[in-house]
């Protein structure tokens, strides 16, 4: 292709992308650079224009704040669960897909219900059906004998943290299935057969074919759900807004934006907030390169 | 090393039969192609036998035992896939000897197994390799080891070499044959293409819509075809077919074919009217249009450098195809005849089956003798 | 060639029968699964539709079935604030979608049919901003709002989704065009047509399917928002249906009205799970195709 021809294309690909740029601009970018400016200063929401540069006070304060330190490990600790339950849960109901059995079709539809429900929603709806005197759950455990009275699911400060975790893996198994459901139709059936016929062992040839050439698909999606889960908000507000027990991160920095309506410090606690995601999701990135890159080498 | 019968086996999927009611008896150590056109069922029943699929009725035994409901990993059996079916994420090493991890043999045990089947297949220098830096040929020989380490007692193979340029093909070809000389193990070949069926078969099993129209050695298919569709089928290029006109009655019938064909057949056995005869492209030579049985226009000439096909017009709708030795001096659209002995004839009924002629018991029992000389 | 020892035991020790067995309870193990799974992913919304239906003290007594009484639900209808939050939604979920649509394809095209040297830059940056957590840019989002004067508007959420939407929208529609074989746009080349016309007149009536699914995902994406909806909407004729119900009821555990909440809750869902249902493959693919590809 001509040169001249070239760069009318390249002109013609920015002219494409322009208007999404500048909404990106707009509401991404811009935000974002105020967001870490307004870290460095005292300013409150009451009154935004008055404020002065006070250098990095602020991060050192959110640094001391206990209560960061409790929503910090919260997040971690729900994040790091919550993942691995989802993975092992997806992977199993993705294989159970994957058989060639009556009732698959029903199953896949089944799992976009969780999916397609609003987080809101859900958590109400587990809410109500964990209640500790109504609920149908404390009912059934009681019909089955296993405890006297009904627990209090929400209302314990131990098992609260159980409960976010049980409800998010309900919501958020269904898009590991399909990710890893795509990855393993992608796994050429004859090399399966191969297995068989060669006499390897169902656990086997599990362990030592499909699940090493799932590893691109679930790498993705541990990926894509540990960076969701670190920003995880709406589940533990709605479900428990003012307990410290299940305070995630964006919580404490939205505390600290509106309810305290500090604007400056809430910046700093959002700006720490993207520095925890994006350092994790270079790592995660970094060790699924290393993963790729020793997989095609050795 | 095993025999494997077959009784009745049929498969069915919902109202679709694949495959109906084969019988099928092979012996201990033979090599047997299935062949047929695509969609008759040859490569399903090869998978009924791995028992990568159920049966919907009938039974299936390998060595005498009865495997119809063994899962396909306990029936002692080896596959070799057309798409080759390495595992993609382990060497070359590895795909040979995996299934000999599952046996509990001992690493260096394993190693040298690997090692020395590599060597007969020549891809010892390949070991550490991936199958995605392998070309198509060296996949296949990869496939065959894996299968080879385990000393399986039936050898399957789905159309191993029709991913392979043709050169490769025939490299290949001569190389499986060596290694049924070599190893005796009863094989079971799938293919599309009728020279790989002919040179490489004890016995050819030619299968149509499911149903099997003939078992036979590449001689008696060729010489002593059942059926039109398996007399169509084998040999290169293909049989000459035409529609004929009959007179009189069993056994004796008068024929009329195209381009003047005239004669006269003595019919043995079966009662039914000939409907079409049948002449081979190498049974045929260009003679003048008055001294041939049958004659046309010369519509085409085709040179290979070695032989060379000449194309004849012999009705509107009809051209036999000729294959001439010596590039012929004829000029296009000439009318030329048709010559061919008795005993290359073939006849056959409404029904596609062959009718015995008094000529066809020479070529026949020609044909037996040269077996037995081979 | 040299005798390889016979390394395989003989493996058919087992009858005809054993394996039979062994191959129906398997078949029976998987069936049991498969009804575990059924139950793990719709008992929860069946039970909030049985919920819904029980009058009064008939909730606190455990049945399986639906009463059919359709009280919560009437009371729903008159229920001003619920019926506004709908429109807003409705208003919000539609807009973005819209807005997202046509500057997603709009760089899509560029991305995905056009080879410029910054183009794996540009994705890149792309899948940045789609995992920015959205608590970062709040403040830096107030601001803007403030300043556009939408402050406590519906309004306000399309400019704000459109953060989330957008990389979504223009990531999974890249994805999808390129599936296109380059001989569409080479015949029209050859025609001498102007990107644009290929956009519009070739490409643009092949994607409907692509849009829809993309479409759907957007409008769910943007429909369970709560975030933005909680902190940039301040009083109940303007909220958003996630947020009206999550702050539905009293703020004691003693005074909730479950029965309310739930027949709230499943007015919401059943239009999107029904959605989802009908347009399951084109759902499944857009996502699949997002992320695998990515």
């Amino acid at each position: 292709m001509s040169v001249k021809l070239a760069r009318a294309d390249r002109r013609a690909a920015w002219l494409f992308m322009a208007p999404m740029i500048i909404a990106m601009l707009v509401v991404a970018v811009w935000p974002l650079a105020r967001t870490f400016y307004f870290s460095f200063t005292d300013a409150y929401l009451d009154d935004p224009t008055n404020f002065s540069l006070v250098g990095i006070d602020n991060f050192l304060e959110v640094l001391d704040d206990h209560t960061w330190w409790i929503a910090t490990r919260n997040t971690l600790v729900f994040a790091s669960i919550s993942v691995a339950i989802e993975t092992v849960l997806g992977l199993a109901i993705a294989l159970l897909i994957n058989q060639a059995i009556p009732g698959r079709g029903l199953v896949r539809a089944a799992i976009l219900v969780p999916w397609a429900i609003p987080v809101v929603v859900a958590t109400k709806i587990w809410e109500w059906m964990l209640n500790d005197q109504f609920g149908v759950l404390n009912q059934m455990l009681i019909a089955l004998g296993l405890v006297d009275h009904g627990i209090a699911w929400t209302a314990s400060g131990t098992l609260i943290m159980g409960v976010v975790i049980f409800i998010d893996v309900w919501m958020t198994t269904p898009f590991m299935v399909l990710l890893i459901l795509a990855g393993l139709q992608m796994i050429p059936g004859e090399i399966m057969e191969a297995a068989e016929v060669d006499g390897i062992p169902g656990w086997k040839r599990f362990w030592s074919i499909t699940l090493p050439l799932l590893k691109p698909a679930i790498g993705v999606a541990v990926l894509f759900r540990v960076l969701d889960a670190l920003r995880m908000f709406d589940l533990a507000y709605v479900l428990a807004a003012s307990s410290e027990q299940v305070m995630t991160v964006s919580i404490y920095a939205r505390n600290r934006l509106i309810s305290f309506q500090e604007l400056g410090i809430g910046s700093a606690a959002s700006t720490w907030v993207f520095l925890l995601v994006a350092f994790i999701a270079i790592l995660i990135i970094g060790v699924l390169r290393l993963d790729r890159a020793a997989g095609e080498a050795a | 090393m095993a025999s494997v019968e077959l009784k009745s086996v049929s498969k069915s999927y919902g109202g679709n039969t694949v495959i109906r009611g084969v019988d099928l008896a092979i012996r201990d150590g033979e090599f047997v192609v299935f062949v047929g056109p695509s969609g008759c069922g040859k490569s399903t029943l090869l998978r009924l036998i791995a028992g990568l699929i159920p049966v919907s009725d009938g039974e299936i035994a390998i060595g005498g035992e009865a495997v119809t409901d063994v899962p396909a990993s306990k029936r002692g059996i080896a596959f070799v896939f057309q798409s080759y079916a390495l595992y993609p994420h382990m060497t070359v090493a590895r795909n040979i000897g995996f299934a000999l991890e599952t046996l509990g043999l001992r690493r260096d045990a394993i190693g040298a197994k690997v090692a020395e089947v590599a060597k007969l297949l020549k891809v010892d220098h390949l070991l550490t390799r991936r199958p995605r830096e392998l070309s198509g040929g060296q996949r296949q020989r990869v496939a065959i080891g894996r299968a080879l380490v385990r000393k399986p007692e039936v050898f399957l193979f789905d159309e191993p070499l029709s991913n392979l340029d043709s050169d490769l093909r025939m490299e290949m070809r001569i190389e499986i044959a060596r290694l049924h000389d070599d190893i005796g193990t009863t094989m079971i070949y799938v293919t599309h293409d009728q020279a790989e069926a002919m040179t490489l078969a004890d016995r050819i099993v030619v299968l149509n819509h499911g149903v099997i129209e003939q078992v036979g050695t590449p001689q008696e298919l060729y010489h002593t075809p059942k059926s039109r569709f398996v007399a169509g089928f084998v040999g290169s290029p293909r049989m000459n077919f035409a529609p004929v006109t009959t007179t009189g009655g069993a056994p004796d019938w008068s024929l009329a074919g195209p381009g003047g064909l005239a004669l006269a057949v003595s019919v043995a056995g079966k009662r039914s009217a000939p409907a079409t005869i049948g002449v081979r492209p190498e049974a045929l030579s260009l003679v003048a249009p008055e001294a041939g049985r049958l004659s046309g226009t010369l519509e085409r000439l085709e040179d290979l450098g070695h032989e060379h096909f000449a194309y004849v017009r012999v009705a509107p709708e009809t051209v036999f195809v000729v294959r001439v030795p010596v590039r012929p001096t004829i000029a296009r659209d000439t009318r030329v005849g048709l010559a061919f002995r008795d005993e290359d004839l073939f006849l056959f009924d409404e029904a596609g089956l062959r009718l015995d002629h008094a000529a066809s018991h020479e070529r026949a029992a020609a044909a037996s003798i040269e077996e037995r000389a081979a | 060639m040299t005798d390889l020892p016979l390394t395989l035991p003989v493996r058919r020790r087992r009858s005809s029968a054993s394996y039979r067995l062994e191959r129906r309870l398997k078949k029976g193990a998987l069936m049991v699964a498969v009804g575990l799974v059924l139950v793990y992913t719709l008992f929860p919304y069946y039970w909030a539709i049985v919920s819904s239906t029980k009058q009064g003290a008939a909730l606190y007594r455990d049945t399986f079935l639906p009463a059919l009484d359709f009280t919560y639900y009437r009371a729903l209808f008159e229920n001003t604030v619920f019926l506004g939050s709908l429109v807003n939604s409705a208003f919000v979920a539609t807009s973005t979608t819209a807005l997202s649509l046509i500057l997603g394809i709009s760089a899509a095209y560029a991305l995905g049919r056009i080879d410029f040297p910054q183009r794996r830059g540009v994705l890149l940056a792309i899948l940045m901003i789609s995992i920015f957590p959205q608590v970062v840019v709040l403040s830096g989002m107030f601001e803007l709002i403030n300043w556009l004067g939408l402050y406590n508007r519906p309004s306000a959420l399309v400019v704000t989704y459109l953060l989330a939407t957008v990389p979504f929208t223009t990531w999974i529609l890249t994805t999808f065009i390129r599936e296109f074989p380059r001989e569409l746009e080479e015949a029209a080349i050859i025609d001498g047509c102007s990107h644009f016309r290929i956009l519009t007149k070739i490409l643009l009536p092949l994607m409907g399917p692509s849009l829809a699914s993309t479409g759907i995902l957007a409008f769910i994406l943007a429909w369970n928002e709560f975030l933005f909806a909680l902190t940039f909407i301040l009083t109940d004729e303007n909220r958003t249906v996630p947020v009206a119900i999550g702050l539905m009821g009293g703020n004691s555990r003693y005074e909730y009205p479950f029965a309310q909440i739930m027949a709230a809750s499943v007015t919401v869902t059943l239009p999107l799970i029904i959605l989802v249902l009908i347009f399951q493959r084109r759902i499944v693919a857009g996502l699949t195709a997002g992320a695998v590809k990515g």
